[in-house]
């Protein structure tokens, strides 16, 4: 199954703004810190992409992503 | 020892949002019964809480926040702190804790197995959370943890509250309590355990009363050497003078029949506060509305007040509120301390039928003035019992506002 990373992007700035980050300040290029998106934020956002497109991500892989574009990315290299 | 200044009081109760609603709608005999149980019908979390602050806390913690910003208001603390933080310690109650984030995430588990669990589950249900939300928004970085024992645990936390204080170890201590749990899973618990009204009805020291009604809320208090409050030249709200507590080690619900487990606290804390039983001008009771609490509460009344007992008013907030549970020692507290000081004795709501076996004076009908001059201190004691047996007692002066 291959998922357009549009998709992806909609899926992930949707949850962003869910867990409180402002819609305005959601880009790729943002990094989460300036969103204030926390570990348990991103733990949450793991497990909203593998429910959605069934892509599994560690906490390290978590760890090493440091903008909503590298989440997109990853999310997408793997879908 | 240190004196133990109250200069800052927040509520969040079924009778409206802030202390002044709660203290104003008791005074008129009004009831946040409605359907049976007593919730927070005008809280909403989005007046006091972002939407990231929001969603991390469980209703309970969403309580005790809004509370806690209107208690640290009250104190003039809204800006900055007036004690080094590391001074300032956070106690906040609960019987329960987040139970409705426990009940959503096995409903998820149920349904999609463990990976529908959240993250945030752990963090929003632990019984913690509380003191966890209030001490990070404010920044308090004191001595700070949870406080359980059923629905004795905002009396005790302003209790321990009062002796961290008195010990030296914080200057002061924002404690309180917050309860939320009107949820299938505590009604289907309370009801299985025939603790709740069937019909409905708080109506605490009545003939008829058949269980309490559920309520939430949250209370919050700032306590403050009193000392190093006034150097501040703060606004003293009341002296919480005495704090005793008991265990009846008698029975996981019921309490001892004879009352001697609550009497014990009652005594524990006059003789903290280094009063006789005769310097006591009211009682704000436990009151539950339980057929088994407002007998023996009656009897450890007369046992530790002995005729004293039958001449001061003895009134209950539970008529009006349900049970708050956690929170119930906090919100009863601060509406007794709020009654002192406009020298005023709330009613005891839904109270009609007088009990034969219940003879003190519980304030049937509408407030009355407390007779006592604006110039000495009104003083009151605020009951509260938990399940497991678990009694605290605080002892609260007041002078005239």
């Amino acid at each position: 199954m291959t998922t357009d990373t549009q998709t992806i992007e909609q899926v992930v700035f949707d949850s962003l703004e869910r867990f409180g980050a402002e819609r305005e300040q959601i880009s790729r290029a943002a990094s989460f810190e300036e969103l204030n998106i926390d570990s348990l934020d991103l733990a949450e956002l793991s497990q909203i992409v593998e429910s959605e497109f069934g892509v599994e991500l560690t906490s390290s892989d978590v760890a090493t992503v440091k903008t909503v574009g590298d989440a997109v990315d990853l999310v997408a290299g793997r879908a | 020892m240190a004196q133990i200044a109250i200069t800052g009081v927040g509520a969040v109760s079924p009778l409206g949002i802030g202390a002044p609603a709660l203290l104003a709608r008791w005074l008129a005999g009004a009831s946040g019964v409605r359907d049976g149980e007593a919730a927070c019908a005008d809280f909403d979390p989005a007046d006091f809480l972002s939407v990231k602050q929001a969603r991390r806390a469980d209703r309970f913690t969403q309580l005790a926040l809004a509370a806690a910003a209107e208690a640290i208001a009250d104190a003039g603390w809204q800006d900055e702190l007036p004690y080094d933080p590391r001074r300032v310690g956070c106690l906040i109650g609960t019987g329960i804790g987040g139970i409705a984030t426990i009940e959503d995430n096995h409903t998820r588990l149920a349904a999609e197995g463990p990976k529908g669990v959240l993250p945030l589950a752990v963090p929003l249900m632990m019984g913690n959370a509380g003191t966890a939300a209030v001490s990070m928004r404010h920044g308090l970085r004191g001595p700070a943890f949870g406080v359980v024992s059923a629905c004795a645990a905002g009396a005790h936390a302003i209790g321990t509250a009062m002796r961290t204080i008195s010990a030296g170890d914080a200057d002061a201590v924002v404690a309180g309590g917050a309860e939320a749990a009107l949820t299938p899973l505590a009604r289907a618990a309370f009801g299985a355990m025939d603790a709740t009204s069937r019909c409905g009805v708080s109506r605490p020291f009545d003939a008829r009363r058949d269980g309490f009604v559920m309520g939430e809320g949250a209370g919050v208090l700032v306590l403050e050497d009193a000392a190093k409050a006034r150097a501040r030249g703060a606004k003293v709200l009341a002296t919480l003078s005495g704090y005793g507590a008991s265990s009846d080690a008698h029975h996981l619900t019921a309490p001892d029949a004879r009352g001697e487990g609550a009497a014990a606290a009652i005594g524990a804390a006059l003789a903290d506060a280094g009063l006789r039983v005769e310097q006591i001008d009211c009682v704000n009771a436990h009151g539950t509305s339980t057929p088994l609490n407002d007998r023996s509460e009656t009897q450890a009344l007369k046992l530790a007040l002995g005729e004293h007992a039958r001449r001061i008013p003895v009134s209950s907030l539970k008529g009006s509120t349900g049970h708050l549970l956690g929170a119930a020692g906090a919100v009863e507290a601060i509406v007794a301390l709020l009654a002192l000081r406009e020298r005023m004795v709330a009613p005891t709501v839904g109270l009609q039928q007088p009990d034969p076996e219940l003879d003190l004076d519980y304030v049937p009908g509408a407030a009355r003035a407390l007779d006592v001059p604006s110039e000495r201190s009104a003083r009151a004691i605020s009951n509260s019992f938990g399940f497991g047996g678990h009694n605290a007692v605080l002892v609260i002066e007041a002078l005239g506002r």
